[in-house]
């Protein structure tokens, strides 16, 4: 194996490297075949999906930011039943962890995504109940620790794969929300998702993006989730996969010290497609040189 | 089509005229894999810019293994990408996305601003069997007119103010070239509008037409869908990979 002290498992799930790409910034995975060995990612967490097509917002949907961008997609995909008969067998030869992350309107939804989603092929389902560019269901799920907490019991209630909540940072107290999830059942809690922002053209005098606001991502992000991953692997047990702003091995072993279990890679996949593999890569050197033998022998070192 | 991710010498990256410049790099993958109206994703080489920027390959050279670019400083990623000097690497992704038909024996060309950039080469691939139609502002803004004579047998040029060619847009000379040209496809990239008006009247002699889309582009790749778009027939598709270049008729309604 090329990658042995890389090598771990979460919940069950066998990774070859703690490093996974975040939803909605790697398409299915396979867009980026051409640049990265699939199967050495920890997971590919796919774009978002939802129980009906959704076309996603009108207008422009991105933007550049100092450090970063923003984004206002709006969850476009074309419903769960297409990745079901069309995506999911179609990945099947990249031999990956297919990570699935779902939106619902309504906590039911969460458990009808989560049953139909419980085949051979994923690995894993991620709670999406933190997209800022949608208006019914999303942030609201994200913002209140009962609602959230509803949303993991009835995903745990339809599904045996393990389930993964990701939290929204735009809330006043993430560790609340974190021990919420976390005494529902989640069995793996995912964290940050982007924070809420917005540009404003003044030539035209009016917001950038098509949604008015939009979440932001990139390097700028990356103090605010490294705290907050910090903060939430003190309050609970779950394992943590970190994620916001990760662009270099560097970025990631942060997260992996202030205690997460594996990290998700997001924006960085715009600007180097292949930077994943710099990144495991740069994982293994460090701790090559550290003469750590395995990677799960740093998580949390820092708290 | 393979795509290539590479670290590629720039070889020139000259001003045109103001605030336009003509970038060469060496990238030979890319050059042998690169077909007339696809594109490429540069990094600025500065690093602090996260997002790479699409720009359409306006030439390739099989020889020195060399892809040129034709590029408009509009903010900060491209004033900083103008100050790049012969010699510095600048990573490249690409080539990406689709182009236009090669299939057609007398296509006409019809462009405006950066639009023109990608047509030329798709005019040096034609080997000479295609027109081009130029539209612009004033005449300042048709310096392309000396790019192209060499690839196509006729330019024809009409600009807003009527300061060189024929006075008005490219839409209101269009109907007359077409009339007596004999062409089997038209082939348009510049502003939306000017490329609806450009399909409409090629629909109308029931001729073929392509156009080349332009929209904000995250990944380049089809993943992050910020370039998607309707068409015609009410489904999704993104213009970095089902794109940019599309038959008019399915991305516009031209009844």
């Amino acid at each position: 194996m090329q990658d042995k002290r890389l090598f771990t498992s979460i919940a069950g799930i066998p990774m070859n490297t703690p490093v996974l790409t975040a939803s909605g910034t790697f398409g299915f995975g396979e867009e980026f075949a051409e640049f990265v060995d699939l199967s050495r990612l920890g997971g590919v967490m796919v774009k978002g999906t939802t129980l009906k097509p959704r076309r996603g917002n009108e207008g422009i949907r991105i933007t550049e930011t100092p450090g970063g961008m923003l984004n206002c997609i709006g969850l476009e995909n074309p419903g769960v039943e297409v990745f079901l008969q069309e995506t999911l067998p179609r990945l099947a030869k990249y031999n990956m962890n297919v990570i699935v992350n779902i939106s619902g309107s309504t906590a039911e939804e969460y458990g009808v995504l989560a049953e139909m989603l419980d085949v051979p092929e994923v690995a894993a389902i991620e709670l999406n109940v933190s997209c800022p560019n949608v208006k019914e269901g999303g942030i609201v799920f994200g913002t209140d620790p009962k609602a959230a907490a509803a949303v993991v019991k009835e995903a745990k209630a339809h599904t045996k794969k393990p389930v993964i909540l990701k939290l929204s940072p735009n809330v006043t107290d993430i560790v609340t929300m974190a021990k919420a999830v976390e005494a529902a059942g989640a069995d793996m809690i995912s964290l940050i998702n982007t924070l809420l922002g917005m540009e404003i053209n003044i030539r035209t005098k009016k917001p950038t993006l098509g949604n008015i606001t939009g979440g932001l991502s990139g390097p700028c992000v990356k103090p605010v989730a490294l705290r907050m991953v910090y903060q939430v692997a003190k309050a609970v047990k779950v394992p943590l996969i970190g994620m916001g702003g990760i662009s270099s091995a560097e970025d990631a072993i942060e997260f992996l010290l202030a205690g997460a279990s594996a990290v998700a890679v997001g924006t960085a996949n715009f600007s180097d497609p292949a930077v994943t593999m710099k990144i495991c890569d740069g994982i293994n050197d460090y701790l090559a040189q550290q003469h750590i033998e395995s990677v799960r022998d740093i998580i949390g070192a820092a708290l | 089509m393979p795509k290539a991710l590479v670290d590629a010498e720039v070889i020139l990256n000259r001003e045109l005229v103001s605030g336009v410049y003509y970038l060469e790099v060496e990238a030979p993958k890319i050059a042998r894999e690169a077909e007339p109206g696809q594109f490429v994703q540069l990094q600025i080489p500065d690093g602090a810019f996260t997002l790479r920027r699409p720009v359409g390959i306006a030439a390739r050279n099989l020889q020195t293994g060399t892809v040129a670019f034709i590029y408009r400083t509009v903010g900060k990623g491209t004033a900083a990408l103008a100050k790049v000097k012969a010699g510095t690497v600048i990573n490249v992704l690409g080539p990406l996305g689709h182009g236009f038909a090669m299939t057609a024996k007398r296509p006409l060309l019809v462009g405006g601003g950066m639009g023109l950039s990608p047509l030329l080469f798709y005019a040096s691939a034609m080997g000479g069997k295609a027109d081009i139609l130029m539209g612009g502002r004033c005449k300042q803004e048709l310096f392309w007119e000396e790019l192209y004579s060499p690839l196509v047998q006729d330019v024809f040029c009409t600009t807003d103010d009527g300061s060189y060619g024929q006075k008005g847009f490219t839409t209101m000379a269009l109907p007359e070239i077409l009339a007596k040209g004999g062409y089997d496809l038209v082939v348009a990239c510049g502003p939306e509008i000017m490329m609806q008006g450009i399909a409409k009247i090629a629909h109308k002699q029931g001729i073929p037409c392509q156009v080349s889309l332009e929209k904000r582009m995250g990944c380049g790749l089809g993943a992050c869908l910020s370039c998607s778009i309707d068409t015609t027939d009410g489904k999704r598709k993104k213009v970095c990979k089902d794109g940019p270049v599309f038959y008019a008729q399915e991305v516009f309604d031209l009844s």
